[in-house]
């Protein structure tokens, strides 16, 4: 008789808290667990690059003012997803992210592959005041980033961070991490080749909010927009799109 | 209130107090300049201010030493008036933000005022501030009543409410000088999250201490309904905010998931949130205060069972139909929708136990706007719990997912049926709780009904209008196999129903500013009713099992 059984159980604080913790815990572990064991959950990418420091200083500034509230970065299997935004996005993309930016909600658009679309003029512009490029924009003007100096000493201890998760940046990266940062926005300066040498071929050396002479908020955050769906083509060869990687030089 | 406390327990509670000052200290010294040293500031001022108060009454007279034989409401009483203060920040912040959306410019050129900034204080400001109050102050009243026992602590109840408070103003600080975790409903950093894990100990054995001491054999089903709140809530926080922190003295921490895992873990923290937060806490509100208004016994006690272990089980795998159609692996999509099915029959059968439960009362839900908001609630539960699974099924969920129409679930969910039986639920207790016959005015919560109602249509309405509108025209083709629509087309179409929501939720607003205003009349101005004195705790020795192994 299961209401004589409930009867019972209803009689004990312990017995009833060890019942709720067991009927609760089974969804998280069937549901969780595996998607650590089974591995087909997230592609090989051998291309799969980190982010580098100035991304990841752009990338911690996109989560602070909360992009991720209005834009989300996963393109659904749907087809007008990926004729919208481009290749459906893969779990290895995000394989580095911590956390993850999926986002919930498309205020704005999807910006998954964002990378490459405009130039760093249009997304500088465009973050000064969203109305000068697009009138019927309601994003918030991002004055600040242009005036903000970027802070970049703890930058060894970010990427030192990443690595305790599982991020498998090396002493080298992390020991020029502030010099890289600069040298991603300074083109020709002694800095750039160094980063391009630690990250790959592919980074991107600009002076990304157009005043190579000093490092703000707004180099970081167009750095990282500008890397978005660029760090591995992993997502066109998977979907045999006909269209390429934007930037890619195959 | 400090003078209910004996003096060795006054000596404690400084004690506490001093700790947590050099705590904000030693968060002030590490942190520096970065903002983790701004909420040492914070942590200091919030403790020795607290610690003003205890020793300002610290050599006051010792309190009765009868009070045993009392039920503790001083928390309960500070525990609403705080949850009606978030009440107001945390509408006023949605109301904001929500016109920022219909008119951009309405922001000051710096970064604390911009959308993304300011979303979070509304979310945690409403969740936690206003809900997570209620549901203490609520369970502290509730545990004391079904057990007839009072509560098992004289300084955990204020350690526990207080402490709650000092993470929600950590939380939402944080989010306007930029420390977030960028986890939606988590976005508390990991200092915040390693202080909450101390207070919602703290609070499960309160709560089990207490239930030991009850006079009934049984436990309420309302306190199954909070356990679940207290216990899975506990689980889900720690899982989710698991991270590495860049030093000791930076806000900033990178949580150990990463990518798709990380997106599994933090939608089973997201939707159970819902679940044990936003669900369960406020069942076991409503199993309490809904038959006590009506003056009719609950229902059916095997709909009671079937409802609770159904939503505790079932929950906890909906979490991925906010993941439909994305890098997750199709069997835990199809699991999520298909326990989140499943999900609706153990809500509707709490939904129709309720609504059951006042058959021969229903002309005192005619006549009495207190009974009409739980009434109300119950309704909303049902209908966002349908909804709830309707959208889980992932062909709709293909229509809805990104849209507005997930907003205009959430604020039928949010605004309809936790805060329609929040305010219901106060209705009853303030009264009560203050000794009083009824609210300051009937009329005022007469207003307040029709207030929160009209807001939550309009609200809802213009969200599933605009939500539907924007997912159609997301996925319109012309004739040449084109998408019909660019993104900014969709935009502009939003714009009047953006204004209409805004309009919504002010009303709402000004619904809880009305309720504010009665509660602190009724605390204040009306005359004390004679025979209070009845509502005591039995004094024989308790009933239940022998006591916990946390006494």
């Amino acid at each position: 008789m299961p209401e004589l059984f409930h009867r019972k159980i209803e009689r004990t604080a312990i017995g009833f808290v060890l019942a709720i913790i067991a009927a609760a815990s089974v969804g998280g572990l069937v549901e969780i667990a595996p998607l650590f064991t089974i591995h087909e959950t997230v592609e090989e990418a051998p291309d799969m690059r980190l982010y580098t420091p100035l991304e990841l200083a752009g990338r911690n500034i996109y989560e602070r003012e909360g992009c991720y509230a209005c834009h989300s970065q996963m393109i659904r299997t749907l087809r007008d997803d990926v004729e919208r935004y481009g290749p459906y996005s893969l779990a290895v993309e995000s394989k580095y992210d911590h956390p993850m930016l999926w986002g919930s909600k498309r205020t704005g658009p999807d910006l998954a592959r964002i990378g490459g679309k405009y130039s760093d003029l249009w997304h500088v512009t465009h973050l000064m005041n969203p109305r000068d490029v697009v009138p019927e924009s309601n994003m918030p003007s991002y004055r600040f980033l242009a005036r903000t100096p970027l802070e970049t000493a703890d930058f060894g201890m970010q990427l030192a961070a990443m690595r305790e998760v599982g991020v498998p940046y090396t002493d080298d990266m992390i020991a020029n991490a502030a010099r890289d940062a600069l040298g991603q926005a300074t083109p020709d300066s002694d800095f750039s080749a160094g980063v391009v040498e630690r990250y790959g071929e592919k980074t991107q050396v600009s002076a990304f909010d157009g005043v190579a002479t000093e490092l703000t908020e707004m180099d970081a955050l167009v750095a990282y927009l500008q890397v978005l769906g660029r760090l591995t083509d992993a997502a066109y060869k998977q979907t045999a799109a006909s269209e390429k990687a934007p930037g890619s030089q195959q | 209130m400090i003078t209910e406390l004996t003096s060795s327990e006054r000596q404690y509670a400084a004690v506490i107090l001093v700790v947590m000052a050099m705590v904000g200290v030693a968060m002030a010294a590490l942190g520096r300049s970065d903002p983790f040293g701004v909420h040492g500031v914070i942590v200091l001022v919030y403790s020795v201010g607290l610690l003003f108060l205890v020793l300002s009454s610290f050599y006051a007279p010792e309190p009765r030493t009868d009070r045993q034989a009392s039920y503790y409401d001083d928390p309960i009483k500070v525990g609403i008036a705080l949850s009606m203060a978030w009440a107001v920040f945390g509408m006023f912040m949605g109301v904001w933000i929500a016109a920022q959306l219909a008119w951009p410019t309405l922001a000051f050129d710096a970064a604390w005022s911009t959308f993304g900034r300011l979303r979070p204080t509304h979310t945690t400001g409403v969740i936690f501030g206003f809900g997570g109050n209620a549901l203490i102050a609520t369970s502290f009243h509730v545990v004391q009543r079904t057990s007839r026992a009072r509560l098992a602590g004289q300084i955990s109840p204020w350690f526990v409410l207080l402490g709650f408070n000092l993470f929600c103003i950590l939380a939402v600080t944080g989010y306007v000088m930029g420390v977030t975790q960028s986890k939606e409903y988590a976005e508390a950093e990991w200092y915040a999250d390693l202080w909450l894990v101390v207070v919602w100990v703290t609070y499960f054995i309160l709560y089990l201490r207490t239930l030991a001491r009850r006079k009934e054999p049984h436990i309420y089903v309302a306190n199954w309904y909070y356990m679940a709140f207290i216990v899975v809530v506990a689980i889900l926080h720690i899982v989710n905010n698991l991270a590495v922190p860049v030093s000791i003295g930076h806000a900033k921490s990178y949580t150990i998931w990463a990518g798709v895992q990380d997106a599994m873990v933090q939608w089973w923290y997201g939707h159970n949130a819902v679940a044990f937060f936003l669900t369960s806490g406020f069942l076991g509100m409503m199993y309490y205060y809904l038959p006590k208004r009506a003056g009719r016994p609950i229902f059916s006690y095997r709909l009671s069972i079937l409802s609770f272990w159904g939503i505790t089980f079932f929950y906890m795998w909906a979490g991925s139909h906010h993941l439909h159609y994305t890098a997750l692996p199709h069997w835990v999509q199809n699991l999520g929708m298909t326990f989140s099915v499943m999900l609706l029959v153990p809500s509707w059968a709490s939904a129709g136990n309720a609504l059951l439960t006042l058959n021969g009362a229903w002309h005192k839900v005619r006549d009495d706007a207190t009974l009409r908001f739980m009434m109300v609630a119950a309704v909303f539960y049902g209908l966002s719990t349908f909804e709830g699974s309707f959208l889980a099924i992932r062909p709709v969920n293909s229509l809805s997912h990104y849209t507005d129409w997930t907003i205009g679930h959430v604020h039928a969910g949010a605004l309809g049926w936790v805060a329609f039986i929040t305010f219901g639920s106060l209705y009853t207790l303030v009264p009560a709780l203050w000794k009083r016959d009824a609210m300051h005015s009937a009329a005022l919560v007469e207003v307040h009904f029709w207030l929160a109602l009209a807001g939550t249509l309009i609200y809802v309405f213009a969200m599933w209008n605009s939500g539907i509108i924007q997912g159609l025209m997301w996925r319109t083709y012309t004739e040449d196999g084109t998408l019909a629509y660019s993104f900014v087309d969709s935009l502009i179409a939003m714009y009047p129903y953006y204004i209409a929501r805004a309009f919504g939720g002010l009303l709402f607003l000004l619904g809880a500013l009305v309720a504010c205003y009665n509660i602190w009349m009724t605390a204040r101005a009306t005359p004390l009713i004679a025979g209070s004195q009845l509502d005591l705790p039995d004094r024989r020795p308790a009933t239940g099992t022998a006591p916990s192994p946390a006494e």
